[in-house]
């Protein structure tokens, strides 16, 4: 439909120190609509202390039928993952 | 005596909340629906602290919920802008700025009230009200320099509600702030958010009152009432 308000992506840091997360999208007409339309449908339970919102039009994701060269090469490779270490329980989230 | 002035906050909040939610579920886009009903919470929220506060003064067993769902329409003290039927979105959101302008102006009033109690319940519904404000402001602002369409129906709106602004800035020795003195920040808002939104304010000053006295109100309220409180009434002390 042609006047639908435009597709945004919403990310919402949880913590200070952690990063943004991708929550979800919604529609709004302009960025700041964009925003106060993410405080109503994502952070009414306190869940964020920061909120990002980008027109889902300028996202360039991959496409799914390039998963495989994109992706599969490093299951193999067992070195490329960090797996032999122990992570100490206060280092927190990683 | 505190309560009179408590029970017209609380019943400002009540009934506009009560107007908000009939909203749910139909409002033009699912964001709108939320934002909407957001903020008739937030409002039903601050009936609970306003009308329990009212209750607990008064000394009479009545509890915020026996305030809200047990008393008639001549019993009620709200502002008859916020009975005032939702109709379109364009009247519901000029409802919305006009009452949220005067809002956060009372509120910001009551903040430094020498009552500890109510200044607190000020402070608290501070932070929620100046959102409401910023986003009645913006879909005003949007909504009238947006389409010919939305244009002219939030002319139409401002136009219908204009004679109902009036009564918010009468007083008497009931109201816990002089309500009068609000007026010049009421209009300073009111007259930069309308030039941005290319509307006209309306030429007459003609208010209805009757409202927050309780002498008059219009017949929406007995309508809207008999919604909300005809499961309490029909099942007293009814649990859900």
């Amino acid at each position: 439909m042609s006047n639908e308000w435009p597709l945004w992506e919403v990310f919402i840091r949880g913590q200070h120190g952690l990063s943004h997360r991708h929550v979800g999208s919604l529609h709004a007409s302009d960025a700041e609509h964009a925003i106060q339309n993410a405080r109503d449908v994502y952070t009414r339970r306190k869940e964020g202390v920061s909120i990002w919102v980008v027109p889902a039009a300028q996202i360039t994701a991959t496409a799914p039928d390039d998963k495989g060269a994109l992706f599969d090469p490093a299951d193999d490779k067992v070195y490329r993952h960090p797996t032999f270490f122990d992570i100490p329980d206060d280092v927190g989230a990683m | 005596m505190s309560v009179p002035g408590l029970i017209r906050l609380g019943d400002n909040a009540l009934v506009l909340g009560q107007r908000l939610s009939e909203w749910c579920g139909h409002a033009p886009a699912l964001e709108e629906d939320i934002a909407l009903t957001n903020i008739a919470l937030d409002l039903i929220g601050q009936t609970q602290l306003w009308l329990g506060l009212a209750g607990g003064r008064e000394g009479a067993g009545r509890s915020a919920d026996t305030l809200a769902y047990h008393r008639d329409a001549w019993d009620f003290r709200n502002l008859l802008l916020v009975e005032q039927p939702n109709r379109d979105f364009a009247v519901t959101m000029m409802r919305q700025f006009l009452f949220d302008t005067w809002h956060l102006e009372v509120l910001s009033a009551l903040s430094a009230h020498t009552d500890p109690e109510i200044s607190a319940i000020a402070q608290k519904s501070i932070k929620e009200v100046t959102y409401h404000l910023e986003r009645s402001t913006d879909t005003v602002i949007a909504l009238g320099d947006g389409t010919e369409d939305s244009h002219a129906r939030m002319q139409c709106a401002l136009d219908r509600l204009w004679p109902y602004v009036g009564e918010m800035f009468t007083t008497d020795g009931d109201d816990l702030t002089d309500m009068a003195a609000l007026r010049p920040a009421f209009d300073a808002h009111v007259m930069a958010t309308l030039a941005e939104a290319t509307l006209t304010r309306p030429a007459s000053d003609f208010a209805h009152q009757g409202g927050k006295t309780g002498v008059r109100h219009s017949e929406h309220l007995g309508h809207m009432l008999a919604t909300m409180q005809v499961l309490p009434r029909s099942y007293p002390d009814a649990k859900w």
